[in-house]
């Protein structure tokens, strides 16, 4: 009955976004007369399930735009985000991005944080000739590419995808954790977990290793000891859990408290303060996950970073805050470089880029809109990130 | 078989928690055959308050449970009174549209004050864990099996042996002529839903302590598979919710733990639509026609 009516709600409002998108098109689709500041949207997950990864992003976004500002702006134009909550849903994630670029006249929109979400914005963003970035949607299918493998001219992304990730976690529990056995419980219920589990897969089995068994759960479970005891009575060298921290804190909560000790793998959907908090320090030893950043990264841009956001909100930075403060320089560069507010002459300046240096790494942007950039493979000690290995792309 | 001991161990601690939120939907359909959709909502409910018990309050287990308890039953009285009595001379159908209706407005409200991001309680009961074999049991589940167990036990005295018992009863068998005996229906009923709803804070307290994560749309999956739970027992029985509940936790970790964990959930809601082809009332259910 309730899926019913979502489902009612959902298909009202992509009617509404799509009729919206294709009134857009006459409209001018820049506010900025004067030229005096120009708006950038932020359409982020606030709220919902991933609000932990929205509010983060848009943490480090806002200071990269408090820096610029504060030093006088892109070309003498100050900066003026535009902050809609997507409550962490698709369906709203479409009628945001609509609202940003048909009512509040924005230059460009930055994000979703999640694939999901993100791609729901992107017949929008076509649609308008408005480009959309991402600084953490890392799903491999439909986000800078369509299904015919064709670019989409407006979409970008600063983050390597999930094979990519998938590829790397593979390669680290057979390198450097030799591993020869592995499990995965994977989060059935999004684009997200199934694409890291297929390349994890891949990976490991041209490694010469072989996945005993292959679980799922689907999103908002809690209950998981019946998947580990099932694994608990097999061989395995490690557990890889493609998921987000919702689930994969609860995960390796009870699989230690089952007495599995083996090590547990996983992606970037693990970089959350809440993993700690529901797993447990006890918990979270040998437990290694694949980033976009460390904090341990001793580089000096790195340490600067650390220090201007832990001087401003008094913690250490995750890898979000890190993403959404590359992507705040990153679309600010791209304005100056265009030397415009239209929408089209960024989109050539964003795919344009080479050499960009950010907090998560030197990047040129690659001809499917995918930067081609390096991961850092973080292990945690009592709930600590003790280690990082930096990964090239090969 | 060890595994399969384990297997029943998980089995029998989440059927304890469906168990608890089934009872809540069978009594308040038992008395006015109502399906209260909103209850998973309660159950949510319970646990958030048992969370500001033992976080803000720095309250124990004991407290924060009856706490929760009371709280869930007042908000239990106070759903009913607000939405389903001024409805109780309206067609079936009305109500049962008000009571999703009510499940909405308790989640997206819930939502507004304590935001959608998970929450973990603090360490209130200990996680010991210890083997019998290679069995491994967690202080834990033994709370939560226990409380299940006592807090049914509470429930079949009060049905059985006291005066408002005995008043729910009657108010099920037949409402008009409870009232014509001099029964006060309308105060049969609040207690209904404050019992049910108690169970069902109860319920979120021990599933916030165990699985240590709490979230305002946590209500939604158990409230359904408890639902299930009611219905295979048979709706309108409290031993056949018991049993309802408890079967449902087992088949959903056997089907987890030797089948495919994939299957899982539609394998629940299968069980619905098969115990409906086959057998309506359920397996406790009393199979009365109903007269034309």
């Amino acid at each position: 009955m309730k899926k019913l009516l979502s489902l009612l709600i959902a298909s009202t409002l992509i009617i509404g976004s799509l009729t919206a998108c294709s009134g857009g098109q006459d409209k001018p689709s820049t506010g900025n007369g004067d030229a005096k500041e120009v708006k950038i949207g932020i359409n982020y997950e606030l709220t919902g399930d991933v609000a932990s990864y929205g509010n983060a992003s848009v943490d480090g976004i806002l200071m990269a735009f408090d820096e610029i500002n504060a030093a006088g702006g892109i070309n003498g134009m100050q900066i003026v985000p535009v902050k809609i909550d997507n409550k962490s849903d698709s369906a709203e994630a479409t009628s945001v991005a609509t609202r940003l670029m048909t009512q509040e006249g924005v230059v460009a929109s930055l994000g979703p944080a999640t694939s999901g979400n993100f791609m729901a914005t992107i017949p929008v963003a076509m649609g308008s000739k408005i480009p959309v970035i991402s600084a953490s949607a890392t799903a491999d299918k439909g986000v800078t590419t369509d299904d015919k493998g064709n670019v989409n001219d407006f979409v970008f992304r600063l983050c390597f995808n999930d094979s990519f990730q998938g590829v790397t976690m593979a390669n680290f529990a057979s390198g450097n954790l030799s591993a020869k056995k592995a499990v995965i419980i994977k989060d059935n219920s999004s684009d997200y977990g199934k694409g890291l589990a297929e390349n994890f897969r891949a990976t490991f089995e041209a490694a010469g290793g072989t996945i005993v068994a292959e679980e799922g759960y689907v999103g908002k479970d809690k209950d998981f000891n019946a998947i580990l005891t099932k694994i608990k009575g097999q061989e395995f060298d490690v557990i890889f859990i493609p998921g987000y921290y919702q689930e994969a804190g609860l995960i390796i909560k009870q699989a230690r408290d089952l007495g599995i000790k083996a090590p547990v793998l996983g992606a970037d959907g693990f970089d959350s303060p809440v993993l700690l908090e529901l797993a447990g320090p006890e918990a979270l030893n040998d437990v290694y996950f694949s980033n976009h950043y460390s904090s341990l990264d001793q580089d000096p841009k790195v340490q600067d970073f650390i220090a201007a956001y832990k001087a401003k909100n008094n913690v250490d930075p995750n890898a979000f805050n890190a993403l959404g403060y590359d992507l705040g320089q990153y679309i600010a560069d791209a304005i100056k470089r265009a030397n415009s507010t239209d929408p089209v002459a960024i989109k050539d300046a964003l795919a344009d880029t080479k050499g960009f240096a950010g907090v998560t790494g030197t990047f040129d942007m690659g001809e499917d809109h995918n930067p081609i950039k390096s991961a850092v493979v973080i292990g945690l000690e009592n709930g600590v990130q003790k280690t990082s290995v930096k990964v090239d792309p090969k | 078989m060890e595994q399969f001991l384990q297997q029943m161990v998980n089995g029998i601690s989440l059927g304890s928690i469906y168990a608890l939120i089934a009872l809540g939907y069978t009594m308040v359909y038992g008395i006015i055959k109502l399906i209260n959709f909103a209850h998973g909502d309660v159950y949510m409910i319970g646990a958030y308050i048992g969370f500001a018990a033992t976080t803000f309050a720095k309250l124990g287990f004991f407290p924060a449970l009856i706490i929760a308890m009371l709280a869930s039953a007042a908000l239990g009285i106070l759903i009913e009174k607000v939405a389903y009595k001024p409805l109780r001379n309206s067609t079936k159908i009305a109500v049962l549209i008000t009571a999703i209706g009510m499940s909405f407005l308790l989640e997206y409200v819930m939502m507004f004050f304590v935001g959608a991001e998970v929450r973990s309680y603090p360490k209130v009961l200990s996680d010991a864990s210890f083997n019998l074999g290679n069995v491994v049991i967690n202080m834990q589940q033994i709370y939560i099996v226990v409380t299940a167990i006592v807090l049914m036990i509470i429930l079949q005295y009060i049905i059985n042996k006291t005066k408002i018992g005995k008043a729910m009863r009657a108010v099920s068998a037949d409402k008009d002529a409870a009232q014509l005996m001099g029964i006060q229906v309308d105060t049969t009923i609040s207690f209904t839903f404050a019992i049910g709803s108690a169970l069902a804070g109860a319920g979120g307290v021990l599933v916030g302590i165990y699985y240590n994560s709490i979230d305002p749309l946590m209500g939604m999956m158990p409230g359904l598979k408890a639902f299930v739970a009611a219905v295979f027992g048979g709706i309108g029985s409290i031993p056949g919710a018991m049993i309802g509940g408890l079967s449902i936790g087992i088949m959903e970790t056997l089907v987890s733990g030797y089948g495919n964990s994939m299957y899982r959930d539609a394998f629940v809601f299968a069980i619905l639509i098969v115990i409906l082809i086959i057998k309506p009332a359920g397996i406790l259910g009393k199979n009365t026609k109903e007269k034309v």
